[in-house]
Order: structure tokens, then C-alpha cells, then sequence
């Protein structure tokens, strides 16, 4: 009878566990990446691991990252995945992330490892700046096309630039950062200073500019490549144009919150974060992702793009940021897009 | 009741007798004050508590050594303090930062050289002294050896702390000082363009023998039915770099002041005209009949006799449309360009950059004009009141057809104004690549592959329109039944009718930050309602409080106060007469009272914008992220279904008026 009893009882919790193992674990999860990308990101990894569900929270960067740093003390979040690199170190140094060597790290480029041991975050793919160009505006307005970040202080083009504003988005703080590596701090701000001259408007988030762009309500929009083949490829009569000083540029990266109650499912979203088949994933819109030989070259996607990728210093982007967005906003904030 | 009267002693007042009915009645009206104060008072105050709020580098708390060229003989531990007072490295203003700041520790050490041999030791005094190396947090007493090439990479993280800073900090930045200039020089223009458009329309419907005066009226009230920065998409499509009426502007940009005020006085124009239309509606026909035997002209009777009649409509509808420029944000989001206003201010501290206190500060601020506005109106809203009187005989227009011609005219440019900005929308929606492909499509509509949370946002939208509709006007009706027709309790009435009047001085920007701070604080009961539906419904509730409690209260002086002594001395419970008399009686008020909350529920972007989150995505909300991420288009889509959406409640609405006016009203005809 006791023997029977402890049976049932023993199947009992043998059904139960079961079920907690085959139960859906939700992660919310952090991300910068764009809204239209996903749901195809979502799914394709539902395919392989159905039984852990997504809850995206998906603003711009600066945005996500400010969340980030708000929830400090009392984090929302179970996993960042598909935030810039920059944003990412932040975090580190505010001991938000939790160390994890995902399985299979050893695969990747080690510039998309995070150089801790055990690494705190892995990066997924490389996103690079570029200049969206309305060619029919362009004509109408008789303007030439630029070719380097110089040509765009030119004064023809007063009012025709529109960039993203640096402390909202992450692609707007890639350019600034990448100009004050590339020119040196007091030439960089002087660039700025007369770039600021023809920007039209700051705005909230790093893609509306080539939206913009794309539908001619300014000539000219800097934003980052992937953004601008997917106008291309939309049917916009825009020129991705790589400027020839050379191009800022940000990873995108996964890491774990610290203090997460899902620590097995955020272990396993993210060793699957930097499978072969994860990478394929990135490719569909960015030309360089972590893992290497994976890359297949991406429609309407400038050809010399990578070779104009600066030597990017992420300590210095992000133990500078509050310091470059201070005096930033400072100097511009009078014509930033609300949100900015 | 008879045994207490013969205990009181001769020559006392007599005491109300607080029997059961009475005492459910003050039980229930303390319950809804209770939540007045939880979803209300208190958030505000955390949101003024956060104002002070201030992050600054306490230097006391680090001390270090410095080693000789060998790398030992270290000196005597000295204070980053200490060194700073001599060096003066960084002024004390510096010192003050936001929560992210950081400060190098070489400031410290003018003849630093990350080459030279000499090495340095940090440590921390106190519990919390966080510094980083490099990117990694230290935080800790222990002293830390470091090389000179190591050192360079220290940095200070400041503290936090409580102080008046954040004001000084906000009234000693140019920009952010100039928003308030710029907030007040758009108010002040969208509020006069506002009132005499809204004016002259009022005027035409209540005054003049102009045909068409119900179709005007239905597209008046257009504009309340759809978010406030849909003007703003309207308008970037037909005076941005690529509108179709960009030639009228003769250059001048539609982003900025431009945008904002003409967007403002689309949205503004029905609350101001549905006022002045009150204030015109209720004069006195035998004053015209006066001037008319005193032989005054029509000019002098219009400004001796109309304008006075109608003067507190006129205040009362100045100081609403201004109070709801200054606090709207969505539309100079959209539309303004480069040109800062006080609302979207907060919006890009606390979005932009989650600078939570800074925002609270420009809260603070903006709170001063809005409840000024909100006082005056109140006082001007008694004195409208008085003005009517039993004997008034209602104005009777005469035809005039030149005068009914103006008329026309007038109200059919404002009447075309409307529908062009919502058609232009419509068209945007509909084209397929604007402006160079503009066949129709309906990819717009393919929410699901944008920013804002796709269908599902509309759907959670029509859920809080609902549950706001129904919670809230059972809330509101039954906390101005027990204000109306309780007896005596005078002071706690009075406490009560304050915080019912409370939410309408409150933009809802403000009460919005005001639920993060609050609600947001892992310390609070409450916080378990965060990030839920819950904490959506309890803020659109409060948000718009205190129109559905005037609109009850109205109501339900209507009835005559002999109900309730009757159902007294008959032994009828209370509860029994509010559901068989009060509530059908009020039927129209009460309907009234949800369609406004639902429509209101289903447009409102301000307070909610800071508390949705991805499982509570809203429609009015996805608006605003599609019009960010550049996906103008969708964006006007999804305001269109908003539209869509609050018109058919309208029609619900007007429907089921009529069946109840039918059913329950019958008593009122004779």
C-alpha cells in the first residue's frame, strides 16, 4: 500500500517535472535590432528551441540603452540581444552583465568577443554608417553628390542633411564617435560644428533619416548601409554612399542580465545567438557578421564598405559617451527632433 | 432614534442621524477618494520627491597613494578631496553630473604620465564608492595597486544624493529655458486663432439661418476623434519638402511654429467651440429685443450685448484650448522641427535620454501654467452659471442672407480645413511609396512589420477604450452620486470634489512621468501593476476624471433632492433607489460619460506614452514610434483606424442614446 502510494506519488512528480521542462519559458528580451527583422528573428529560432517565447521590448539605442541603465537596480530584462557593443560595455561596467562563454564562442572572429574570461557579451554582426542620397532630389535641387564626410559641411547643401541625433540612437553616436576618432577631438568638433550648419534636423531614431531620404523629404540622410539597401530594394531612388575618410561602425551584441530568474533559458537563447545558422540569419542584412567565412554579400550593399570600416576603440566610445553627448548637447541640441 | 433625541440635551443642534445607508454612502465615497489619492496625489508627490534628486562626484569617499619611481615608498593615503582643494582640478559645478558621469582620476594628478614607472593605489572610504578601471565596476575599501598605463584607465562613478540642483541646473540652460518662451509664444498664438475661429463657427451654427448646420456641427467634432499628432502627419503631406500644397507657404518651413499652431488649432477647435457654442446657446433673446427698441446698430448690439453674453464662454475656452497647447507634446513631436517646447522637453529627457530627474524638474515646471489656467477657468466656469435665469427666452435668428452667406463661407473653410487634414491622411495611408509610386496599396496597413507593437497594439487599445469606458464611469458616476447626495459630511464633500477637480489641472504628460516614479519602485504594494493593463486603465481613468464628474454632477442636480428623503422615510435602502431611479434617470449622462472616456482612451498618447509597455503596446502610442522610425505612412494608417474606430462608437453611441432616451426618458415629455 505505502509502496503503491509512493509510486503514484513518484509518477506524480515525474509528470510534473515534465511538464515544468516542456512548460514555455518567456524571456524578455532587449533589443535594438529593426522592428521589421524580428519576428523573422524570433522565428527562426522558435524553430530550433519552441518552447522558450521572445517578449522583445525594441526602441532605438540610446533609448534601450538608457532603459537598460534606469532599471539598474531592479532589472527588467532577461537577455540584451541585438544592442550595440558600446551600449553593451556600459552595461558592463555597471556589473549588469552576467559572464557566459556560450558554446561554440571559439568559432567567432575574437574582435566579436568580449576580451573578459569568461566573456560577457558576443557580438552578432558589424552595422556601418553610410549616406543615403535622393539622386531625383538631388537633381532637382541641383546638388552634387558628396563623397566624404567633408563634402557635406559644403554650403550648398544648407538645410539638406539630416542626421540621427547621437544620444538617442546608436547609429547617430557611432558617426560622432567614429568623426572624433578619425579627426581628433578639436578637429572633429570643428567638422561637426560646420556639418551642424547644413543639418536640417537631429532625429530620434538612426533609420528615419534614410526613411527621409527614401521619400525625398530630404536630399540627404545619414544613416547606416543596411538601411539604405532596404529603401534601395523597396524602390527608392537613392546612392548608399560610403564616405571616403572612412566609415564609423558598431557590433551588435548578446549578453545576459545578471540577477536573471531565467538564467538556463537565456544560456540557451544565446549559445543559439552565435550558431552557424544565427549567423546566416545576420547576414540577410548585414555584410559582416561574427562568424567567419559565413558572409554572403548583400543586394544594393556598397562593395568597398568594409575596407572604409575605421579601427573602432569601444573603450573609448563608451567610457567617453556621457562626456561626448554633454558637450553634444550642448553645442546641438536647439535643433534636435523631439525625443532626442 | 427616539431614545437618542431624548439624550441630548435641551438647546444643541440636532445631530444627523447616521444610519446604515449612511454610513455605506461615506464608506464608499472614502474608497474612491482613496483611489483618487493612490492613482493621484501620491504619484505626484514621488514625481516632485524625484525632482530633487541629483547626482554629483563626492570626492571624500576615494583616497590614493602615489609609489616613487621604484614602485614603492608610498606615500601617506590622501583624499581625491583633499588633492582637489589644493589643485582646484575640477570645479565644484563639475562636480555635479548626471547618473551616468564619470570622472578620470588623473584629474587629480597634474604631472601624470602613463610612461613614468610610478604606480598608484585607489581605494574607496565609506559603503558605496564605485570607480571603474577600465570597463570593470570596482567598489571597495581595499586598496587597489595599479601601473601607470592602468591608472589612466580610472574613473570615478558619482553618487546619489538630494539637492535644489536640478532646477538651478534646468533655469541656467539657455535651451532648455528658451522652450518655455516657445511654449508660451505657441500657446498664446494657437489660443487666439483658436477662440475666434471657434468663435465665428459657434456663432454661425447658434445665430444664423445658414443651411447645412448639422453636417458643419458632425465635422466640427471630427477633430476629437482622432490622435493629436495626426494634424502633424497630415501636414508634413501637404506642406512638407514633398506636399502637394508646399507653393501656399511661398518657402517658409511647415516644420516648426508654422506646424505646430496651424495643428493646434485642428485640435484645440472642437473643445474651444463646443464652450463658445454653450456660452451662445444661453443668451437672452429679450436683450436683442432691447437693443433693437434702443435703435442700436448690429455692430454695437454684437459688441455691447453679444460679446459680454457670451465673455466667460469665451475666457473659459481661451484658457482650455491654451492649457491644452502647452501640454500637448505629440504634435510638435511630429511637426516641430527644430523648435523645443516645454512638453516634449520632458518627453526627450525621460524617452530620449531617461533622465528621470531632469524630466521631473520640467514637470514641475509645467505644471504652473496648467493649474494657473485651470483656476482661472474654474472661477470663470461659477460665474457663466449665475448667468442664466429662469425667465431667459431662448434666441430666435432671423434669416439674412448676407449675413447667412459669411456664415457659410466661414464655416466652410474651417469645415474644409477638417476634412482635408483627415483626407490627406487617408490618401497618405493608401499610397503605396509616397510621393514616387502612389498607386494604391494597402501595405501600410501590414502593422506587423513596423515599430509600435503591430495589430496587437489596436487591439489592446480597444480593450482599454472598453474597460476604461465601463470601470471608469461606474467609478465616476458613483463617486459623484455620494459628493451630490449625501447629507451633511461637509468638509470630507468638499475634500472629495477637490481631488475630483485635481486631474483636470494635471497634464497628462506630468501624471504619466508621476506613474513611473511611483508605480515603477519595487518598494511600492502597488508595484505589481506595472507594465499591466491595469496601471493603463487606472491612469486614462484619472487622466480624464474630471469632465465625466462635472458631466454627472450636472446630471444629477437635475434630479430633484426630494428623492432621497423619500426613500429614506420609506425604508428603502439607497443602493435601491440609485438603480431604480437615479441611474436610469441619468441614462444619457452616463453614456455620455463613456463614449467620452473611450474616445479619449482610444487618441490619448500623453500619460500613457511613459507607462505602456510590449505586452501593453497601444495604438495611439504606435503612432508616434512609427512616425519616429521614419514610417510616416503607417503611422497616418494606424490614426486612421483609430478614426475609424471612434467614429463607429460615436454611431453606437448616438444609436443606444436614442433607444434609452426612448425606453427610460418617456417621463420627461408631457
Amino acid at each position: 500500500m505505502i509502496r503503491k502510494l509512493t509510486l503514484t506519488a513518484g509518477v506524480f512528480a515525474a509528470a510534473l517535472n515534465a511538464s515544468v521542462a516542456f512548460a514555455e519559458t518567456e524571456l524578455t528580451v532587449y533589443t535594438a535590432v529593426e522592428a521589421e527583422d524580428l519576428k523573422r528573428y524570433a522565428e527562426t529560432f522558435n524553430a530550433d528551441h519552441p518552447d522558450i517565447k521572445i517578449n522583445w521590448v525594441r526602441d532605438s539605442t540610446g533609448v534601450i540603452t538608457a532603459k537598460l541603465l534606469a532599471e539598474k537596480n531592479n532589472p527588467q530584462a532577461d537577455v540584451v540581444w541585438g544592442l550595440a557593443a558600446t551600449s553593451l560595455l556600459l552595461l558592463k561596467t555597471e556589473g549588469m552583465l552576467e559572464p557566459y562563454a556560450p558554446a561554440g564562442v571559439d568559432k567567432l572572429d575574437p574582435k566579436f568577443v568580449d576580451n573578459s574570461n569568461p566573456p560577457t557579451w558576443v557580438g552578432m554582426d558589424a552595422w556601418v554608417a553610410a549616406v543615403c542620397f535622393n539622386t531625383v532630389e538631388g537633381e532637382k535641387l541641383g546638388l552634387p553628390e558628396p563623397k566624404s564626410w567633408k563634402d557635406l559641411t559644403n554650403p550648398v547643401y544648407k538645410g539638406h542633411v539630416v542626421m540621427p541625433n547621437p544620444a538617442s540612437s546608436g547609429t547617430g553616436f557611432l558617426d560622432v564617435s567614429s568623426w572624433l576618432q578619425m579627426f581628433g577631438q578639436d578637429e572633429g568638433w570643428k567638422f561637426m560644428d560646420a556639418l551642424h550648419e547644413n543639418i536640417s534636423a537631429y532625429t530620434h531614431s538612426g533609420s528615419k533619416p534614410c526613411k527621409m531620404a527614401a521619400a525625398g523629404e530630404t536630399p540627404i540622410g545619414v544613416s547606416f548601409a543596411f538601411r539604405g539597401a532596404k529603401s534601395k530594394a523597396a524602390g527608392a531612388p537613392i546612392n548608399i554612399i560610403v564616405p571616403e575618410e572612412g566609415v564609423g561602425w558598431d557590433m551588435e551584441a548578446t549578453g545576459i542580465i545578471a540577477g536573471t530568474s531565467k538564467l538556463d533559458a537565456a544560456k540557451t537563447l544565446v549559445d543559439w545567438s552565435i550558431t552557424q545558422k544565427a549567423n546566416e540569419m545576420y547576414n540577410t542584412g548585414y555584410a559582416v557578421v561574427a562568424m567567419p567565412g559565413v558572409a554572403k554579400p548583400v543586394e544594393h550593399f556598397p562593395e568597398n564598405l568594409i575596407e572604409k570600416m575605421i579601427d573602432n576603440d569601444f573603450e573609448f566610445a563608451a567610457n567617453n559617451r556621457a562626456a561626448i553627448l554633454e558637450e553634444w548637447k550642448k553645442r546641438y541640441d536647439s535643433k534636435s527632433e523631439p525625443k532626442g | 432614534m427616539a431614545g437618542n433625541q431624548a439624550v441630548l440635551p435641551a438647546g444643541r443642534a440636532p445631530r444627523l442621524q447616521l444610519d446604515r445607508d449612511a454610513l455605506t454612502k461615506r464608506g464608499l465615497m472614502v474608497v474612491i477618494a482613496v483611489y483618487l489619492v493612490a492613482a493621484l496625489a501620491l504619484p505626484l508627490y514621488a514625481m516632485l520627491s524625484k525632482s530633487f534628486t541629483t547626482y554629483s562626484f563626492d570626492l571624500a569617499r576615494y583616497e590614493f597613494q602615489v609609489s616613487d619611481e621604484t614602485g614603492g615608498n608610498w606615500s601617506d593615503p590622501v583624499s581625491a578631496k583633499a588633492l582637489n582643494d589644493k589643485l582646484n582640478a575640477v570645479a565644484p559645478a563639475d562636480l555635479a553630473t548626471i547618473s551616468d558621469g564619470r570622472l578620470p582620476a588623473t584629474s587629480f594628478f597634474p604631472d601624470f604620465s602613463f610612461r613614468s614607472p610610478v604606480k598608484y593605489r585607489i581605494r574607496g572610504v565609506g559603503p558605496t564608492a564605485p570607480y571603474l578601471v577600465g570597463l570593470e565596476l570596482f567598489n571597495s575599501n581595499e586598496w587597489k595597486e595599479l601601473s601607470g598605463n592602468d591608472f589612466r584607465r580610472v574613473m570615478l562613478r558619482p553618487v546619489q544624493s538630494r539637492s535644489l540642483a536640478n532646477y538651478v541646473t534646468y533655469f541656467s540652460t539657455p535651451a532648455l529655458f528658451r522652450s518655455i518662451e516657445n511654449s508660451l509664444f505657441i500657446a498664446t498664438v494657437s489660443t487666439i486663432l483658436t477662440v475666434i475661429l471657434a468663435f465665428g463657427f459657434a456663432y454661425a451654427v447658434n445665430r444664423s439661418c445658414m443651411p447645412f448646420k448639422p453636417v458643419f456641427r458632425l465635422i466640427a467634432m471630427m477633430p476629437i476623434l482622432v490622435p493629436s499628432l495626426l494634424p502633424g502627419i497630415a501636414l508634413i503631406y501637404m506642406f512638407g519638402n514633398q506636399g502637394y500644397m508646399k507653393e501656399l507657404l511661398l518657402g517658409e518651413s511647415i516644420y516648426g511654429p508654422l506646424g505646430i499652431v496651424i495643428g493646434s488649432v485642428f485640435f484645440t477647435f472642437p473643445h474651444a467651440l463646443i464652450i463658445i457654442s454653450t456660452a451662445l446657446s444661453i443668451s437672452d433673446q429679450r436683450h436683442y429685443e432691447a437693443a433693437e427698441s434702443l435703435r442700436a446698430s448690429a455692430w454695437r448690439t454684437f459688441w455691447t450685448v453679444t460679446i459680454p453674453g457670451a465673455r466667460y464662454g469665451l475666457i473659459s475656452a481661451a484658457f482650455v484650448t491654451f492649457t491644452l497647447v502647452i501640454t500637448d507634446f505629440g504634435l510638435p513631436k511630429v511637426i516641430g522641427g527644430q523648435y523645443n517646447v516645454l512638453a516634449v522637453d520632458i518627453y526627450k529627457q525621460v524617452i530620449g535620454q531617461q533622465n528621470f530627474e531632469m524630466g521631473a524638474v520640467v514637470s514641475v515646471v509645467l505644471l504652473i501654467p496648467a493649474v494657473v489656467a485651470f483656476i482661472v477657468d474654474r472661477i470663470v466656469q461659477k460665474k457663466q452659471v449665475a448667468l442664466l435665469s429662469a425667465r431667459s427666452v431662448p434666441y430666435q435668428p432671423r434669416p439674412d442672407r448676407r449675413f447667412d452667406g459669411f456664415c457659410l463661407v466661414w464655416c466652410g473653410v474651417v469645415a474644409f480645413f477638417i476634412v482635408g487634414v483627415i483626407g490627406t491622411c487617408q490618401f497618405a495611408a493608401l499610397a503605396k511609396f509616397w510621393p514616387y509610386d502612389l498607386s494604391m496599396s494597402l501595405n501600410n496597413y501590414a502593422f506587423d512589420r513596423m515599430d509600435g507593437g503591430g495589430w496587437e497594439a489596436y487591439r489592446n487599445s480597444i480593450r482599454l477604450g472598453l474597460l476604461t469606458a465601463v470601470i471608469g464611469t461606474a467609478i465616476i458616476f458613483t463617486g459623484a452620486y455620494m459628493v451630490e447626495k449625501i447629507d451633511g459630511f461637509k468638509t470630507g464633500r468638499g475634500l472629495f470634489q477637490l481631488l475630483a477637480m485635481l486631474p483636470m489641472a494635471v497634464p497628462g504628460l506630468v501624471l504619466g512621468l508621476a506613474y513611473i516614479f511611483f508605480f515603477n519602485n519595487p518598494a511600492n504594494p502597488l508595484h505589481f501593476i506595472y507594465g499591466t493593463m491595469t496601471i493603463l486603465v487606472i491612469c486614462t481613468i484619472t487622466h480624464f476624471y474630471t469632465v465625466g464628474h462635472l458631466t454627472a454632477l450636472t446630471a444629477l442636480k437635475q434630479i430633484d433632492q426630494e428623492f432621497e428623503p423619500v426613500a429614506a422615510s420609506l425604508r428603502t435602502p439607497f443602493h435601491r433607489l440609485f438603480a431604480r431611479v437615479t441611474v436610469p434617470v441619468c441614462m444619457p449622462a452616463i453614456l455620455d460619460i463613456s463614449i467620452y472616456m473611450f474616445v479619449n482612451a482610444m487618441t490619448t498618447v500623453s500619460a500613457v506614452v511613459f507607462i505602456y509597455s510590449t505586452k501593453t503596446n497601444l495604438a495611439s502610442v504606435a503612432v508616434l514610434n512609427m512616425d519616429d522610425a521614419g514610417d510616416i505612412a503607417p503611422a497616418a494608417a494606424m490614426g486612421m483606424m483609430i478614426f475609424y474606430t471612434n467614429a463607429i462608437a460615436r454611431i453606437v453611441h448616438a444609436a443606444l442614446s436614442r433607444g434609452v432616451l426612448a425606453r427610460t426618458q418617456a417621463w420627461r415629455k408631457r
